[in-house]
C-alpha cells in the first residue's frame, strides 16, 4: 500500500513534467533542435575531411604525361584544379590570398624522364596553417602519385610484353581500420550521442529543478507528503526519456543520412547509455543545488559541458594533451562513454573488451549521483 | 494525531538569516477551533512563523509542536494533517485549474469517489467550478488565491495555515475569501492566518500583535482594543490638519491620529475632555460636523502600541 502510494507521487510529478514540456516551447526547442543543429555541425562543418581542394597548376611540361597526372589529382576528389599559373610566384600569392590550399608544379622534362624510365619528381606544396588538413591532404597527394607512377609502369610493362604479376618489387600498402575512408561524420556522430545525452539531462533537469524553487512551487511541494527521492525521480525521468528519443533519432540520422554504419549491438549501447546517464544527472542535480535561478542554472550547466566537450576526446585526441589535462580527462564520464560509444558503433565491441570502461563510469556515476542526492534537500534554505 | 485541546505551541522560537533575526523566541499557542491571526506590518516575521510550524523551514532553535508532533523531527507527520498556502502563488502557472488541484490530490493519495467528492466540493466553495480548464495563470489575483486554498485543502487537513491569503486582491474578493474561511472554521477547521489588514483582525478569535520577531501582545480583537490607552473620541470635521493641532495641544489627550475628513483623539477621560475639545475648536473656528465617543479598533491599538514601543526604545 505504502509503494503504492510512493508510485503514485512519483507518476503525478512525470505526468506534471511532461504537461510542463509539452506548453513550453522552449524545452521542446531544445529536446528538437539541439541534437539536430549539433549533427549538422558536427556532421559537416567541424570536419577534417579533405575534400575539393583549390589546387594551383604550374604545368612546365605541357605533354600528354603530365595533363595524365593532373587528371589523376582531379580524379582523385581531393583536390579541384582552381588555377592553371606559368610563374613560382603565382602559386605563392594564390596560398598566401587564400585562393588556393596547395600548388603543383611539374618541371619540364616530367615526360622525358618518364620516358626514359627515370625517376620523374614534382613538387607538391601545402598550405599548413591547418595541421589536420595539411597532414591529410600530404598524404593524399603523394599517394596519388604513387599511385599514377605504379600506373605508368605497367602500362610501360606491359608493353615491353612482361606481365606485371611476375614484377618484383617493393610496395607498400596503407590500410586504415574501422573507418576506412576515414570520414569524420563516422567519427562524431556517435560522440555527438554522448554530448547530446549530457548536454540534454544535466541541463534540463537542473533547469526544471530550478524552477520549482524560484517560481515558489517548492514550497507548495514541500508541504505535501512527497519525499526528496521521489520528487527527484518524477522530474528525471521525463527527461531521461526525452534523451533516449533523442539518441534514437541520432542513431537514425546518423545510420540514414550520414550512412554511419552501426557495427555493434544496440541494446548494449542503449542500455550503456543508461549508465552513463548517472552521472549526467547527478551533474544535472548538483547544479540544481547550487543555483538559485533557472539562469543560473543554465549557465553552471554549461560551464560543466565546456570541459566534456574539449578534455573528453570528442574533439581533440586525448593522448596529444599534457599530462595535465590527460589525468583532468580520467574524471569526465564523457571520457569512457566516448570509447564505449565510437567502440561499440564503428568496432562492434562488446562487453569484454569495454569492461574497463564501464567500470569506470559506474564508479563515477555512483559517486556523482550519490553526492547529488545527499545535497538534495526538500527544505527552504 | 492527538484530541488535545492545543494545536499549535510553540516555545521560545528563533529563526535567524545570517545577521538578521527573523523570529525572535516567539513563544504561542493555538486552541483546536479558532481562527487565529498574526497581524502586523511587513517584516514582522509573520511568513517566518508560519514557515516554521508548517514546517517548511527548520527553526534556529526553540520548540514547537503542531498536532502533537514535533517540527524538528516529525515533518512529515505534520504535512500529512496540516494545509499550507504560501503568500507567494506558488501554484504550476502553466496547468489549468482541474490540472492543479489533481496534481495535489495525487500527492496528498486522495484518489477514486473521494476525489471526486472532495474536488467537486472545492471548486463550488471557490466558484472556480466554470473554470476547470482554464490555467492558473490566466486567472485573476482573487481566482488564484482561492486556487491556492482549494489546493492546500484537498486533504481535509484539521488545521490550516495561511499567510497573507487576501494580500493584493480586491476588496469584494477579500470578504468572499474571508467568508470561506468562517465557513472552514465553522466545520471545525483550525485556522492560523497572517494579514498585514488590521480590519482582518476583527474577524479572528484571537489575534497576535506582531512586531520585530515577537508577538507584542496576543489576546481577542476586543481585548486588544481594551490595551488602548485611556478612550477614543471620534471628531468629523472638513479641517482636519487644523483641528489636529488644536487637539494635540490640549492637556489629557494622549495620541491624535487622521483618517480623511476623521479624527481619532486618544484621552484619558472622554467624558470629561469632549466639551472642552469642542470649544477649543469652536474659538479656533473650525467648523465641527460631530463628536462622538468611538470604539477603538485593532488598528488603533496596534499602531498606539507600536508608537509606544518606538518611544520606549
Amino acid at each position: 500500500m505504502r509503494f503504492l502510494h510512493v508510485l503514485i507521487r512519483i507518476f503525478a510529478i512525470m505526468r506534471k513534467e511532461f504537461i510542463h514540456i509539452r506548453r513550453d516551447p522552449r524545452t521542446l526547442a531544445i529536446v528538437i533542435i539541439l541534437p539536430i543543429f549539433q549533427l549538422i555541425i558536427f556532421g559537416y562543418a567541424v570536419t577534417s575531411d579533405v575534400k575539393h581542394l583549390p589546387l594551383a597548376v604550374f604545368d612546365q611540361d605541357r605533354t600528354a604525361a603530365s595533363r595524365a597526372l593532373i587528371e589523376a589529382y582531379r580524379n582523385s576528389g581531393y583536390f579541384d584544379i582552381a588555377y592553371y599559373v606559368s610563374t613560382h610566384d603565382e602559386i605563392a600569392y594564390l596560398i598566401d590570398a587564400g585562393l588556393a590550399r596547395a600548388g603543383l608544379t611539374i618541371p619540364p622534362g616530367y615526360s622525358n624522364r618518364l620516358a626514359r624510365r627515370e625517376q620523374a619528381e614534382v613538387s607538391f606544396i601545402i598550405d599548413g596553417s591547418d595541421p589536420t588538413i595539411a597532414n591529410t591532404a600530404l598524404a593524399s597527394a603523394s599517394a596519388i602519385g604513387q599511385a599514377h607512377g605504379a600506373e605508368l609502369l605497367q602500362t610501360a610493362l606491359r608493353r615491353g610484353g612482361t606481365l606485371p604479376g611476375l614484377l618484383p618489387g617493393v610496395e607498400v600498402r596503407t590500410r586504415v581500420w574501422y573507418n576506412p575512408n576515414m570520414r569524420s561524420a563516422n567519427y562524431m556522430v556517435p560522440a555527438l550521442i554522448g554530448l547530446i545525452l549530457q548536454t540534454l539531462t544535466a541541463l534540463l533537469t537542473a533547469v526544471a529543478i530550478v524552477r520549482e524553487r524560484e517560481q515558489g512551487t517548492l514550497e507548495s511541494l514541500i508541504v505535501t507528503p512527497i519525499r526528496s527521492v521521489e520528487l527527484v525521480l518524477g522530474k528525471i525521468v521525463p527527461y531521461v526519456v526525452l534523451a533516449f528519443m533523442d539518441m534514437i533519432l541520432i542513431l537514425v540520422v546518423g545510420t540514414y543520412w550520414f550512412h554511419v554504419p552501426i557495427n555493434g549491438s544496440v541494446t548494449l549501447l542503449l542500455a550503456l547509455a543508461a549508465l552513463f546517464l548517472m552521472s549526467s544527472l547527478g551533474i544535472g542535480l548538483l547544479v540544481s543545488s547550487a543555483a538559485r535561478t533557472q539562469q543560473e542554472a543554465m549557465m553552471m550547466a554549461f560551464f560543466t559541458i565546456l570541459p566534456s566537450v574539449f578534455l573528453s576526446g570528442f574533439m581533440f585526441p586525448i593522448a596529444s594533451m599534457p599530462p595535465v589535462l590527460q589525468w583532468l580527462s580520467k574524471v569526465i564520464p564523457l571520457t569512457y562513454f566516448l570509447v564505449i560509444d565510437r567502440g561499440i558503433v564503428l568496432k562492434g565491441n562488446g562487453m569484454d573488451i569495454l569492461l574497463p570502461q564501464v567500470t569506470m563510469l559506474t564508479v563515477l556515476g555512483v559517486i556523482i549521483l550519490s553526492l547529488a542526492v545527499l545535497r538534495f534537500r526538500k527544505r527552504l534554505e | 494525531m492527538t484530541d488535545s485541546p492545543i494545536v499549535v505551541e510553540a516555545d521560545r522560537l528563533s529563526r535567524r538569516f545570517g545577521p538578521i533575526v527573523a523570529v525572535n523566541e516567539l513563544s504561542l499557542t493555538v486552541a483546536r477551533g479558532e481562527i487565529f491571526g498574526l497581524i502586523g506590518p511587513d517584516g514582522a516575521g509573520k511568513t517566518t512563523v508560519l514557515r516554521l510550524l508548517a514546517a517548511v523551514m527548520p527553526p534556529s532553535s526553540g520548540q514547537a509542536r503542531v498536532l502533537g508532533f514535533d517540527i524538528r523531527h516529525q515533518a512529515e507527520r505534520i504535512r500529512q494533517a496540516i494545509g499550507y498556502m504560501p503568500q507567494k502563488f506558488s501554484l504550476y502557472a502553466d496547468l489549468t485549474v482541474i490540472e492543479n488541484l489533481n496534481f495535489f490530490a495525487d500527492l496528498f493519495n486522495v484518489r477514486g469517489a473521494r476525489r471526486h467528492q472532495r474536488i467537486a466540493e472545492l471548486l463550488a466553495f471557490s466558484r472556480l467550478a466554470e473554470f476547470t480548464e482554464r490555467r492558473a495563470a490566466a486567472l485573476s489575483g482573487g481566482m488564484q488565491k482561492k486556487l491556492a486554498l482549494a489546493c492546500a485543502l484537498i486533504h481535509n487537513p484539521q488545521v490550516i495555515f495561511l499567510d497573507e491569503p487576501t494580500t493584493g486582491v480586491d476588496p469584494i474578493s477579500r470578504r468572499e475569501f474571508w467568508d470561506i474561511l468562517s465557513s472552514l472554521h465553522v466545520q471545525g477547521a483550525t485556522i492560523i492566518v497572517s494579514t498585514p489588514y488590521m480590519d482582518e483582525a476583527e474577524r479572528c478569535s484571537r489575534v497576535g500583535l506582531m512586531y520585530e520577531g515577537r508577538i507584542a501582545e496576543c489576546d481577542t480583537p476586543d481585548g486588544l482594543r481594551r490595551l488602548t490607552p485611556g478612550e477614543l473620541l471620534a471628531v468629523w470635521t472638513p479641517q482636519v490638519m487644523q483641528a489636529r493641532r488644536i487637539a494635540a495641544a490640549l492637556p489629557g489627550v494622549l495620541e491624535v491620529q487622521t483618517y480623511g475628513d476623521l479624527l481619532h483623539v486618544f484621552v484619558h477621560d472622554a467624558a470629561a475632555i469632549a466639551p472642552q475639545l469642542a470649544q477649543a475648536l469652536a474659538a479656533a473656528g473650525v467648523p465641527v460636523t460631530e463628536i462622538k465617543r468611538a470604539q477603538p479598533r485593532v488598528e488603533e491599538a496596534f499602531i498606539s502600541l507600536i508608537v509606544g514601543r518606538r518611544a520606549a526604545t
